[in-house]
């Protein structure tokens, strides 16, 4: 198959940046976007220009390195997956494809289709950790969780941190990134001595960087991991308990 | 946001149950203006608490509009560079994306209808306005079909706003319940066509006569 690409270049932050175009034929559609790209950029070195820049590392969909915006949405038309994941045969023989990066103001593009993506990190060092050293792994069981709860953290571990949240969103908000990042840690009890604490710094840092949640929902859409915006509902409801609490009470069992 | 939204919703949805009185006669809708100024009874002097609620009503809406306003700016200063392919909303509604719109709208639409029926004021206020008659005065200004038109498109415009605020709220304020999350779409919508509904029969029931000059069908 062939197809039209329409890719954004930019050599640096300073530079305004432009779309190139480009037909790459002799394509498979058993090919991976990621590996179309790959061909391109063989075919490029060997005529002698400089390759696209893109990330990837696992291509299997859970590192979270990859993310593109291809036709106006973050990771293309496949729901519940990562560009690395997202198949030439999901497009059209002929058809026109625009490749662009991650846009936020938060991400400022370092190359190409690359962006930094260090404002996470940033929210990630304010309280998305546990603080105490846990020392070798107890026996399971030690620490009764109920098994809805376990669900639901696991549901928001799975948060890969590749930022199609922010792409998607009308606002450039971090909302569903950021909830499930305090969610997968305030649902546990381990998460419990610094459950407001975290959420307090999490979400502060945030605001510091991205947009503000208006309840859109496009997020959920993008994310590779279908994360729920039912998280962003218990991180408003932690962030306001955070601000109400007598925090000298939360030794006591209720 | 949430909690001004909640402040601000009581009061359309009470203002809508209100009106529905104009479907008992003159007197009764027009009593029902007596009431509210004589709310508290015999415990406060008269009008006092009608000015408190309006007060309280007032500084909600200031906040609710200045924290529209500046979560507007933050937001649209949030991607600089625009995605050149066409965006394609898969979940964000209607509703949700037009917020700013809807809201200004209600806005605007608001100082006309306070000018219009309340204040008594040039240039929206109908030739036959007489304060306290509260009927006549609703019949005479729907008798002019431009405003008609305009309280329905206003109240449409509030009917989107009002949709997603409603499921919105429950977000912010973080109430959510697997068992129970559907609802809160189908609350939205129902309250949304309970008082835009409500809303829309006036300006109609006048135009169409249903509404007469001395009461229902009268």
């Amino acid at each position: 198959m062939k197809v039209t690409l329409k890719v954004w270049r930019q050599s640096g932050a300073e530079d305004p940046g432009r779309f190139e175009t480009h037909k790459v034929d002799e394509l498979s559609p058993d090919m991976s976007f990621l590996e179309m790209l790959d061909v391109l950029n063989d075919r490029i070195s060997v005529a002698g220009g400089e390759p696209i820049e893109f990330e990837s590392d696992c291509r299997e969909g859970i590192c979270g390195t990859c993310g593109l915006v291809i036709n106006g949405q973050p990771h293309g038309p496949e729901e519940r997956t990562a560009t690395c994941q997202l198949h030439m045969r999901k497009f059209s023989d002929g058809d026109v494809i625009t490749v662009e990066p991650w846009r936020a103001k938060a991400f400022s593009v370092i190359k190409d289709l690359i962006v930094d993506r260090s404002p996470f990190d940033s929210i990630i060092a304010a309280g998305g950790f546990i603080s105490v050293p846990t020392g070798s792994a107890s026996d399971a069981n030690l620490i009764p969780v109920p098994k809805e709860a376990a669900d639901a953290a696991m549901d928001a571990a799975a948060c890969i941190g590749c930022g199609a949240c922010v792409a998607a969103c009308p606002n450039s908000a971090a909302q569903l990134f950021t909830a499930a990042k305090v969610a997968h840690l305030n649902l546990l009890p381990q998460g419990q001595p610094e459950r407001y604490i975290r959420v307090t710094k999490m979400v502060d840092t945030m605001e510091q960087f991205f947009g503000s949640c208006t309840n859109h929902g496009e997020c959920e859409r993008a994310c590779p991991k279908a994360i729920s915006v039912d998280f962003i509902a218990m991180l408003n409801r932690d962030y306001i308990s955070s601000k109400i609490k007598n925090r000298r009470l939360a030794g006591q069992q209720r | 946001m949430a909690i001004t939204g909640i402040v601000l919703l009581g009061y359309i949805a009470t203002h809508m149950l209100g009106n529905l009185k104009v479907y008992f006669g003159p007197e009764d809708i027009n009593g029902y203006g007596e009431a509210l100024r004589d709310l508290g009874g015999h415990l406060i002097p008269r009008t006092h608490l009608l000015w408190l609620l309006r007060i309280g009503l007032t500084v909600a809406f200031v906040l609710h509009i200045h924290a529209a306003y500046s979560l507007t700016l933050l937001n649209r200063r949030q991607r600089p560079v625009a995605y050149a392919a066409r965006r394609e909303y898969l979940i964000a509604s209607y509703a949700s994306r037009t917020m700013a719109w809807t809201g200004t709208i209600v806005l605007l639409f608001l100082v006309f209808h306070l000018a219009d029926l309340t204040w008594g004021a040039e240039p929206a206020v109908s030739g036959d306005f007489e304060r306290g008659e509260i009927y006549n005065n609703m019949i005479a200004t729907f008798s002019r079909w431009p405003v008609s038109l305009l309280y329905i498109v206003a109240n449409l415009a509030l009917g989107l706003h009002v949709f997603h605020g409603v499921w919105s709220l429950f977000q912010s304020l973080g109430i959510s319940n697997p068992r129970f999350n559907k609802w809160r779409r189908h609350l939205a919508l129902g309250f949304t066509v309970v008082v835009i509904g409500g809303n829309l029969t006036f300006p109609l029931a006048v135009l169409s006569g249903i509404l007469g000059e001395s009461g229902f069908l009268a």
